[in-house]
């Protein structure tokens, strides 16, 4: 019974090539795009891991300096007094416009090493463990960081090892301190003694040196968890508008099997085995489909990844593994979520049938009232979602709220569209006159119950177009303001050392350039890195530095070494106002005397006078400058600071370059979100295709009439046309306020948690319009081919609908 | 006896509750026999066909298919009964669209696990159906798909054979074409038809006929 009963539902496919075709593909496509975003998220989650579990030296505490003054000497003395302590030197290397985060370390005494000399980089010989104390100098350094570097003069032995975060390097410090030209200098003791020291013992240390209990790189993992959730909510958003495709595929599946149901259930199949058998039927389906999806999910990781990893970098500073490796967890949630999605879809369908009485079949008609009815009942719920996640948002606030919020509204006016597309068509179709143009309106209606859902994967689509792209928009035209008032110096340079940094900047000064010192110390605190610069009093700060906010006299007061200015980011993160005080080590200045905004940068930033930087951290590199001088003039200085001082033309960027490359990175960081929101247009536009050409055959019967009474199939195709395009119109129109929606909460709710600045909001209608049109023109694509084959009808097949053979 | 129909009482739900549309009906059908049973339209002709069918419940009363009561049955044991024992013909054919016509005869025997190829190409052959059985049904006239749906309830080889208004779609001609095939073959497998008809001549060519007026028997 069950082969035959199998068979049977089977035939149906093989006779509806392309529904199964269009319930594949949606499925497979919802999970690609899942499972992709989940690829890419366990791929970076992987990276932070080992980033953590490879530097973080299993949490050992250390002994640091806070006003950055450890030397060797101390490192000595800490030894002679029985300190077991391992010595380490940080900073960042500049190798060619690249930078890397270099980590110097004792190889023979530190617990680092160990862990990140991978053992395929150790040979029989001992020869890398030479290359790494002696000559040169030998460099570990991530496989990806290997390549990226190879084709330079780096002046030192690359070593590969897997367990080396991408972006960094570690050597030994004596490598460390000659590559960083910090000789003599340390960044952290970490201590290697157990058990660990007690409260007496630590009195004993010199005054300037602390015990700091957990090492205080912040955690990528926990930086990135706004991308990361943003991304999954786009994955997300993807996986349910590919649903809408399967839900609208297997519901018109369902339908058109309706007779062969009951056909089957008087031949004496029972109603259990039935859904049994169609339970089988798309559980089948549904794993073929969704190893396709795997398939084309991790390719498309492999091709986003790199966007990704940019992003993260960029944003973050986070540093991702661009290479992709097949992970369980990926694979198994992709197969989970796309049988959950296959169920969800067909559930309602399930429910169908089996309510459905094996006699007396309601009619077509008679469903479509029903659905028409329950439009009513999905615009409550919708209104009900709406405010559920408006009191969330006002209850819960943050990224969490935002996210609910976003939820809530997003299906709210999902479940919402169909009544008001309703109401609509029902206007349209009262102010119509011709009775051709009245029967269209009327038509739109009655297709409303079979096209709802493809509408609704479209309208979630457009809005979300809408919505992400104001927000980059809006983000691109204040970065780009943000960039002019912040990049004023016409050619900003680099000196290869202190001393020519010094020569430099004398010979410049003579010249009656203007010289603004580009001077900066890091010091790690508990919420990420601080870097605080040192500004000489200057015009060109007090004209175009880009001040959110700021008390009176700002300039002088900092200049007078009053106080210090903070960036937005740090501001929000540590809670300041102004007039309030940043913790800081005795003899800072620490009053907010000013908040600026500074976009793109993941760590904390202030600035103070120069002289009150050099009075705090005497050892701050003096090699970069921002110079201001008549832009006529620059490639003629260049070509005297190449001549003078031999400096490499790498090291000077001219402002229009430096802005270039900044904008380069902004649009690099959005090329992920560019290609999801792409994708996901594309993949509803592909519903509504489907939705369109599966419904033709059930068409007939209402342009049967109508063409018997005069209609040619020509004008029919062309109101078939404008049919779809209507439909799409009002969903549009439907979309703008939602994708206003999403731009604001992108833009106030959750940028403002994610990255810790905040946006003003920006309108750009002209881009509304395009993707309007853009829509519009999906819509066309996708009711071509139902025009064209009525347009191509034979007449014999619209008689048909007036014979007892339908 | 193949079927028994004993004081079946049948209400439909929503309808004026004090008048059931079967109200105490009995009837007897032997093997090899058949019986026509004609009414006005709404009369419950269709109804008592269903649930001799096992398609639909009755109130009170009993029916008996070779001499098993149907009215203890779950839904599973109904559609047993319905695979093994008793062919359906409807007035609207019910093939399946996307089975070939050779899929379509065979359907109910295979799902009976009753599968006679040489009894259905015989079938087919008696039918006229030969050339036909790589055709689809949209491909087929009303006369060819009725003829169809007559192979499929007979290839089952079923001890009852309830029609429907089988010829209420095609025109007299083949209307009477089928309907004396039909006849022939149910003679030749021994299996009792129970027929709803409008029309008196159809229903004068088999052996019994009852005319159904007011939910009782005449």
């Amino acid at each position: 019974m069950t082969g035959a009963a199998l068979a049977a539902l089977l035939s149906y496919w093989r006779r509806h090539l392309f529904q199964l075709m269009a319930l594949v593909a949606g499925l497979a496509l919802a999970t690609a795009l899942w499972s992709a975003v989940q690829a890419i998220n366990a791929q970076a989650r992987a990276s932070y891991d080992r980033a953590e579990q490879a530097l973080n030296q299993g949490n050992r505490p250390s002994l640091v300096a806070p006003g950055g003054a450890l030397t060797v000497a101390d490192y000595v003395a800490l030894r002679r007094q029985g300190w077991q302590v391992s010595p380490v030197l940080e900073g960042r290397l500049s190798l060619a416009g690249q930078d890397i985060d270099l980590m110097g370390i004792d190889v023979l005494t530190s617990p680092v090493f160990g862990e990140v000399s991978s053992p395929e980089s150790e040979d029989a010989d001992g020869s890398f463990l030479i290359s790494m104390l002696t000559g040169s100098g030998g460099v570990l350094v991530h496989p990806d960081t290997a390549a990226r570097l190879a084709h330079l003069d780096t002046g030192f032995v690359l070593h590969a090892s897997q367990m080396v975060p991408p972006g960094q390097a570690i050597a030994d410090i004596s490598v460390a301190s000659r590559l960083l030209q910090v000789p003599d200098r340390l960044t952290r003791l970490i201590l290697t003694e157990e058990p660990r020291p007690d409260e007496a013992r630590l009195t004993g240390l010199p005054s300037h040196i602390v015990l700091e209990q957990k090492t205080v790189t912040a955690d990528p993992g926990a930086l990135t968890e706004s991308f990361h959730l943003n991304l999954t909510a786009f994955g997300f958003l993807a996986f349910v508008v590919g649903l809408f495709i399967v839900q609208g595929t297997i519901g018109l599946a369902m339908e058109q099997r309706r007779g062969l149901f009951r056909t089957l259930r008087c031949l004496g199949v029972p109603l259990r085995h039935l859904l049994l058998t169609l339970l089988a039927e798309i559980t089948v389906i549904a794993l073929a489909s969704s190893f396709i999806g795997l398939i084309l999910g991790y390719f498309l990781a492999i091709a986003l990844m790199p966007n990704v990893a940019a992003t993260l970098s960029d944003l973050y500073g986070a540093q991702v593994d661009t290479g992709l490796s097949l992970r369980p967890v990926w694979i198994l949630s992709g197969l989970a979520m796309t049988l959950l999605g296959a169920g969800l879809a067909s559930a309602h369908s399930f429910h169908s049938l089996w309510k459905l009485p094996i006699l007396q079949a309601p009619s077509t008609r008679a469903r479509g009232q029903q659905v028409r009815r329950s439009f009513t009942g999905w615009a409550l719920a919708g209104l009900a979602l709406i405010l559920l996640g408006s009191v969330l948002l006002a209850t819960l606030g943050g990224l969490v709220g935002g996210f609910a919020f976003l939820g809530g509204v997003m299906l709210g006016a999902a479940l919402l569209l169909p009544f008001c597309l309703w109401k609509l068509l029902r206007l349209g179709q009262s102010l119509s006159k011709s009775p051709l143009v009245h029967w269209l309106w009327a038509d739109a209606r009655a297709q409303l119950p079979g096209v709802s859902l493809a509408l609704m994967a479209l309208m979630l689509a457009l809005a979300t177009n809408i919505g992400v792209g104001s927000m980059v928009s809006s983000f691109r035209l204040t970065f780009t303001g943000w960039l002019d008032q912040r990049l004023a110096s016409e050619l900003y340079i680099t000196a290869e050392g202190d001393a020519q940094g010094a020569q430099i900047q004398h010979w410049l000064e003579a010249q009656g350039i203007r010289v603004l010192p580009i001077r900066y110390h890091d010091m790690p605190r508990s919420t990420g890195r601080l870097r605080l610069y040192g500004v000489v009093d200057d015009t060109t700060y007090r004209d175009n530095w880009p001040m959110l906010e700021r008390q009176p006299e700002v300039w002088d007061r900092v200049a007078l070494g009053n106080g210090l200015l903070v960036s937005e980011q740090l501001a929000r993160r540590d809670g300041l106002r102004l007039g309030a005080h940043l913790e800081l080590p005795e003899g800072w200045p620490t009053e907010v005397l000013g908040i600026y905004s500074d976009y793109g940068n993941p760590h904390g930033q202030a600035i103070l006078a120069l002289p009150e930087l050099l009075r705090n951290a005497p050892r701050t590199p003096n090699l970069r400058f921002g110079l201001r001088l008549d832009s006529e003039q620059v490639p003629d200085l260049m070509n005297n600071l190449r001549d003078r001082f031999e400096l490499p033309r790498e090291n000077m960027i001219r402002q229009h370059e430096i802005k270039a490359h900044s904008l380069a990175v902004f649009n690099q960081t959005f090329l992920v979100t560019d290609a999801l929101k792409l994708l996901t247009l594309g993949v509803a536009s592909f519903a509504i295709f489907t939705s369109l050409i599966t419904l033709w055959t059930q068409r007939l019967p209402q342009l049967g009439p109508i063409w018997a009474m005069g209609v040619s199939r020509g004008t029919l195709a062309v109101m078939d046309i404008l049919r779809s395009l209507i439909l799409a119109g009002l969903t549009c129109l439907v979309a703008l306020p939602l994708g206003l929606v999403l731009s604001w909460t992108l833009l106030v709710v959750i940028n403002t948690e994610a990255f810790g600045w905040r946006l003003p909001v920006h309108l750009f209608p002209l881009d509304w319009l395009g993707l309007v049109a853009l829509s519009l023109f999906a819509a066309l694509l996708a009711a071509l081919l139902p025009a064209w084959r009525l347009f191509r009808l034979h007449p014999s097949e619209l008689l048909k609908v007036f014979a007892s053979e339908r | 006896m193949v079927l028994t129909v004993s004081n079946v009482t049948k209400t439909i739900p929503g309808s004026d509750l004090s008048k059931p549309i079967l109200d105490g009906v009995s009837l007897q059908l032997e093997a090899g026999r058949t019986l026509a049973l004609t009414g006005e339209s709404g009369s419950g002709k269709s109804t008592l066909l269903h649930l001799i069918g096992a398609l639909d419940v009755f109130d009170s009363g009993e029916i008996e298919i070779d001499g098993k009561p149907i009215s203890p049955l779950k839904e599973p044991g109904r559609a047993a009964l319905r695979r093994a024992s008793v062919s359906n013909i409807f007035q609207q054919f019910n093939l399946v669209p996307s089975l070939d016509i050779a899929a379509n005869i065979a359907l109910h025997s295979k799902l009976a696990n009753r599968h006679e190829p040489p009894w259905e190409n015989h079938l087919a052959t008696r039918l006229g159906l030969e050339s036909l059985l790589t055709r689809y049904p949209e491909q087929l006239s009303g006369g060819q798909q009725q003829r169809v749906a007559v192979a499929r309830a007979l290839a089952l080889r079923p001890k009852l054979l309830l029609a429907d208004e089988p010829t209420g779609s095609l025109d007299e001609e083949t209307g009477e074409a089928v309907l004396s095939l039909m006849l022939e073959l149910v003679a030749e497998s021994q299996c009792a038809l129970f027929l709803v008809t409008h029309s008196t001549a159809i229903a004068g060519a088999l052996d019994r006929r009852l005319h159904l007026s007011g939910g009782q028997l005449a």
